[in-house]
C-alpha cells in the first residue's frame, strides 16, 4: 500500500505540474462546454425567440397576399423587412448577398387574383350537383399559379431552409384554405361568412402538448445544457489520453521504466497508479464541469443543468466511464513510441470517436452504416448512459443495457494494455 | 573468492532473425570486484548489461547473481543489485527528494530509512541545497549525480553502471568515480561498463573485452596490459578490437 501511495503521489505532483496538460483537460473540455451550449442555445432562441429575419417583397396589391403577410407575421418565427413593391428582384439579392437578411419571400403580382380564382373554382366543384345553376353561371377557370418565391444566402443551414418552407407552406395553405371555405360558405348562403364561425373553421382546434419522456418520477426539460453538459464531460474525460498517454511514452524514453522494472516491485503497480491518479482526474472534471453546468451557465444566461435524482448511478456511471478513459489513455501510451504519435493518434482518436459516438451529431441522424460502427466507440455508451441519467431521469437498471457494453470495453482495453505490456517486455 | 555473478553458456538473439548477440558466454563477477566490461559499440555490452539486470528475459544458457536464477523473475534479486542506466532514467519534472522518495519506495524502503537515505545521499552528492528544485533545471553534472544516488538507496549488493559518467566535467567525474570507490570498499560489487577508458584504468581492477558478442580477452588490468604488452586501455582495446567502424 505505501508503494501505491508513493506512485499515486509521484503521478499526482507530475500531473500538477504540466500546466499545458491540466489546461487541456479542464480548461478546454469547460470552454468546449459553455460555447457550444451557447451556440446551441442561442440557435434555439433564433428560431423561438428572436426570430429570423426576411426581407418580404409583396408585388401585389390585393387583400389576400396583405393577409398572407399578416400570416406570416403571426407565424412567429419571422421578422417581416418590408421592400416597397417597385424594387425589383436583383435588388434583393444584392441585399441577400450582403446579408441585410439571410432569406427573402416575393408575393407575386396577381397572388390575391390567383387564389380567389382557386377558391371559386373548388367551391363550384365541391357544390357539384347541390348548387347546380348558380355554380354553372359562376364556374371560373383558375390560371396558371405565379410562384411565391424564397431567396436564402447559401449559409443557411438546411434545417432553417426546411422550417422556412415549412412556415411558408403553412401561411400559403391557411390563406387557401380560409377562401375556400368562405366561398363555399357564401355560395350556399349568399352571404359572408361569420368571423366566429371562420375562425373556427380555420384554425386549429387541438392543442400540442409537448410531454418529455421519463423513466422516473422527475422529467428533466431537455434543453442545450442537458444536451451539451453530459457530451462535453465526456469529451473531456477521454481528452486525458494528451497528458497520460505522452506521461507514459515519456517515462518510457527517458528510462523511468527501465529503472523501475530493475527494482522490486512489479511494474504492474505503475500502471494501477495511473489508473488511480487519472481516474481521479476524470471525476475532478465531471464535478468542475457539472457544477459549471448548476452554477455559471444560468449567469451567462444558460439554462441551468438539472443533476439527475440518481446521484449514485451518476457517480457510477461517470466513475466507468473515467476507468474506460484512463484505460484507452493507457493503451496509446505503451503503444506509442513517440509523444508525438500518442498526442496525435490520441487527440484524433477521441474527436473520431466522438463523432461516431454521436457527441457532434445526434446518433439517430447518422446514416444505418454508422448506426453499427457507432456501438464500437465507447463514448457512445457513455454518453447513452449519461442521456439516461440526465434527460430520462433513468435508474441504474434502466441504463444497464448502456453500461454493460462499456464495461466489456473497459476490460478489453485493459486486456491489450497488458499484452502490450508484456509484448514490450515491461512486465 | 565467492561469485557475485555467474554466467554459462549464455546465449541470446534478438527478435527478427538477426545475428546471435551473445554467442555461448562464460563470465564470473566476484563479490567485491570492480568489474569493468568493455568493447566496440553494437559488441554486445548492453545486451550482457540488461540481461545481468533482469530487463532481456533469456532462454539459453544460465545467468546467477547471489546463486539466483535471474530468469525465475523473482523480485528478490532485484533488491540485490542498483542500476544507474546511461539516459537520466528518473522524473525530470520532480526534484531530487521527490524523486528519491518515490524510487526509495519502489525499491523497498519505509518511510523513515527513504528519509534518512535521501539526506545522507544529497548531501554526499552535494544536492542538500537543491533537493526541492525540479531536476530539468539542473546541469548535467547534478543529474548524473541524481541517477547514481537514486540507484545506491537501498544499499545494493552490486550496482550496474552504464556510463554513469557520460558527458560530465573533469570535476564529477572525478568525484562520481571517488564515490564509487569508496562504495566498493564496503563491499559493493561493481559492474561497469564506459567508452572512458582512463576512467575505466583508474576505477576497475578486472576488466572483459566483449565483441561480436563473445569475451575475448578477461582478466585483472595490469595482468591484461602484461600478457598484451600494452600500456594502457586504450591501445589494449585497440589491439584487440581494430580500428574500423562498428557502427
Amino acid at each position: 500500500m505505501f508503494k501505491l501511495l508513493a506512485t499515486i503521489k509521484k503521478d499526482f505532483r507530475i500531473l500538477f505540474r504540466d500546466k499545458m496538460g491540466l489546461v487541456l483537460m479542464f480548461a478546454m473540455p469547460i470552454l468546449l462546454a459553455v460555447v457550444i451550449a451557447s451556440v446551441q442555445n442561442s440557435t434555439f432562441e433564433l428560431v423561438n425567440k428572436n426570430r429570423i429575419p426576411v426581407i418580404i417583397q409583396n408585388s401585389d396589391p390585393g387583400r389576400v397576399a396583405a393577409e398572407l403577410e399578416a400570416a406570416l407575421d403571426k407565424a412567429g418565427i419571422f421578422r417581416l423587412q418590408e421592400v416597397a413593391a417597385v424594387q425589383n428582384e436583383e435588388e434583393l439579392k444584392n441585399r441577400i448577398n450582403t446579408k441585410d437578411a439571410l432569406v427573402a419571400i416575393v408575393i407575386p403580382a396577381g397572388y390575391s387574383e390567383n387564389v380567389l380564382s382557386k377558391a371559386k373554382s373548388v367551391a363550384s366543384e365541391a357544390l357539384d350537383g347541390v348548387m347546380q345553376e348558380e355554380k354553372e353561371n359562376e364556374s371560373v377557370k383558375p390560371g396558371a399559379t405565379p410562384p411565391v418565391r424564397i431567396y436564402y444566402h447559401p449559409v443557411l443551414q438546411q434545417s432553417f431552409r426546411k422550417s422556412i418552407d415549412a412556415t411558408l407552406q403553412t401561411a400559403l395553405q391557411f390563406i387557401q384554405s380560409k377562401y375556400i371555405v368562405k366561398e363555399v360558405y357564401f355560395t350556399i348562403h349568399e352571404e359572408d361568412i361569420p368571423g366566429s364561425l371562420e375562425e373556427q373553421i380555420i384554425t386549429n382546434q387541438t392543442p400540442i402538448e409537448e410531454v418529455p419522456l421519463s423513466r422516473g418520477d422527475s422529467p428533466q426539460i431537455p434543453n442545450a445544457t442537458q444536451h451539451n453538459i453530459p457530451a462535453w464531460t465526456i469529451f473531456a474525460m477521454f481528452f486525458i489520453v494528451i497528458s497520460l498517454g505522452s506521461s507514459i511514452v515519456r517515462e518510457k524514453l527517458n528510462g523511468s521504466m527501465v529503472r523501475l522494472r530493475t527494482l522490486p516491485t512489479h511494474f504492474g503497480l505503475a500502471v494501477l497508479s495511473k489508473q488511480v491518479t487519472y481516474i481521479a482526474v476524470t471525476l475532478l472534471q465531471a464535478m468542475v464541469i457539472f457544477a459549471i453546468g448548476i452554477w455559471l451557465f444560468p449567469v451567462i444566461g444558460l439554462p441551468a443543468l438539472n443533476l439527475p435524482s440518481h446521484l449514485w448511478s451518476l457517480a457510477g456511471v461517470t466513475f466507468i466511464c473515467g476507468w474506460c478513459a484512463a484505460g484507452f489513455a493507457i493503451c496509446v501510451g505503451i503503444f506509442a513510441n513517440t509523444q508525438e504519435q500518442a498526442n496525435g493518434f490520441g487527440a484524433v482518436a477521441v474527436v473520431i470517436m466522438a463523432a461516431i459516438g454521436g457527441l457532434l451529431v445526434p446518433s439517430f441522424v447518422m446514416p444505418p452504416s454508422f448506426r453499427v460502427i457507432m456501438l464500437l466507440s465507447p463514448l457512445h455508451w457513455c454518453l447513452e448512459a449519461f442521456y439516461g441519467l440526465f434527460l430520462e431521469d433513468a435508474g441504474a437498471r434502466d441504463i444497464l443495457m448502456n453500461i454493460i457494453p462499456l464495461l466489456v470495453i473497459t476490460v478489453l482495453l485493459q486486456i491489450i494494455a497488458f499484452w502490450g505490456l508484456k509484448r514490450k517486455n515491461l512486465i | 573468492m565467492l561469485p557475485a555473478i555467474q554466467i554459462k553458456n549464455l546465449s541470446y538473439t534478438y527478435r527478427g532473425n538477426l545475428p546471435e548477440a551473445i554467442k555461448d558466454l562464460d563470465l564470473q563477477i566476484n563479490r567485491g570486484d570492480r568489474f569493468g566490461i568493455f568493447g566496440p559499440n553494437g559488441a554486445g555490452k548492453t545486451t550482457l548489461m540488461q540481461i545481468m539486470t533482469g530487463l532481456l528475459p533469456y532462454s539459453r544458457g544460465s545467468v546467477k547473481l547471489l546463486e539466483h536464477e535471474v530468469a525465475a523473475g523473482k523480485k528478490q534479486i532485484r533488491s540485490f543489485f542498483g542500476f544507474v542506466p546511461q539516459d537520466f532514467s528518473f522524473y525530470h519534472e520532480l526534484s531530487p527528494k521527490e524523486n528519491m522518495e518515490f524510487f526509495g519506495a519502489w525499491a523497498g524502503l519505509d518511510q523513515k530509512q527513504i528519509q534518512q537515505k535521501t539526506d545522507e545521499l544529497l548531501d554526499v552528492m552535494s544536492l542538500t541545497e537543491v533537493r526541492n528544485k525540479p531536476v530539468y533545471k539542473f546541469s548535467g553534472g547534478m543529474k548524473r549525480r541524481v541517477n547514481l544516488a537514486i540507484a545506491v538507496m537501498h544499499e545494493p549488493a552490486m550496482l550496474f553502471l552504464d556510463e554513469p559518467t557520460a558527458g560530465v566535467d573533469v570535476q564529477t567525474r572525478y568525484a562520481i568515480v571517488e564515490y564509487l570507490k569508496e562504495l566498493n570498499s564496503k563491499g559493493t560489487t561493481l559492474i561497469y561498463t564506459s567508452h572512458q577508458l582512463k576512467e575505466a584504468e583508474d576505477l576497475c581492477n578486472r576488466v572483459a573485452l566483449i565483441d561480436e558478442g563473445k569475451i575475448i580477452a578477461r582478466n585483472s588490468l595490469p595482468e591484461l596490459l602484461k600478457e598484451h604488452q600494452q600500456d594502457g586501455l586504450e591501445g589494449l582495446f585497440l589491439s584487440l578490437t581494430g580500428r574500423a567502424y562498428r557502427d
